[in-house]
């Protein structure tokens, strides 16, 4: 099924500067496979060279974050939007 | 290229500064890119420092609040332009675990000064390069006036 993936602004320049993406998935892994599939700029930008995800990206399945959901494997429907959100910390 | 930000937004971040000293206080800049890759910014989102075990020197916004700012944004047509928040008792200027926890590209980073409770300096940093070369410049804040 066809669910959206909303890009965050750093990484629209590997993502043909698009703000929201369709994708094809059953889960919210297929949909990030989906994703890099058609944008393979953004594969580095995502994920780490042993695959997963890079430890400052944050994925989330409408308001959950997947990892305390069944990550990769979490399914999603139609109406589902997956949102990839780079962390933001700091400090003096 | 510069952060533009109206007076009443510059005033309100820094005041968040001064009303959660001596700890760092943080927050979204949602707003629009313009054509030459300056920003306006529209809204202050404040935001709550989750960094609870070390409030005074480290701030950390909870990517829940980043999904529903950015959602909201996009939906008004906006985007997050940058983050601020604060240096209690430090200078306004991007430290290393400023640029180590900094992984939005092209957005802005407002830091403020805030010595003895007052807000001093406010300046902006623009992150610039991919994740292994990542960089701070200096970026002109230009505050409008009404």
């Amino acid at each position: 099924m066809s669910i959206k993936v909303l890009i965050p602004t750093p990484l629209r320049p590997y993502a043909g500067k698009q703000s929201i993406i369709e994708v094809n998935a059953q889960t919210v892994g297929e949909a990030l496979s989906d994703l890099v599939a058609r944008h393979p700029d953004l594969r580095k930008h995502l994920f780490s060279e042993d695959g997963k995800l890079r430890s400052f990206v944050n994925v989330y399945l409408n308001d959950e974050d997947i990892r305390y959901l069944n990550k990769d494997a979490t399914p999603v429907k139609e109406t589902d939007t997956v949102t990839i959100v780079p962390s933001v910390a700091g400090g003096r | 290229m510069a952060l533009k930000i109206p007076v009443e937004l510059y005033d309100q971040l820094r005041q968040h500064g001064e009303a959660t000293y001596p700890h760092e206080c943080c927050g979204v800049l949602v707003g629009e890119f313009d054509e030459s890759g300056g920003k306006v910014v529209k809204a202050a989102v404040t935001c709550g420092n989750t960094r609870t075990d070390s409030l005074a020197n480290r701030y950390h916004i909870s990517p829940s609040e980043l999904v529903r700012i950015q959602r909201d944004a996009m939906l008004a047509g906006h985007d997050i332009v940058g983050f601020y928040h604060s240096h209690p008792d430090h200078p306004a200027r991007w430290s290393t675990t400023d640029l180590a926890e900094a992984h939005w590209t092209g957005s802005s980073y407002v830091i403020t000064s805030v010595e003895n409770g007052r807000a001093v300096v406010t300046n902006s940093f623009l992150l610039l390069d991919h994740e292994e070369a990542k960089h701070f410049e200096d970026e002109l804040l230009e505050v409008i006036e009404h």
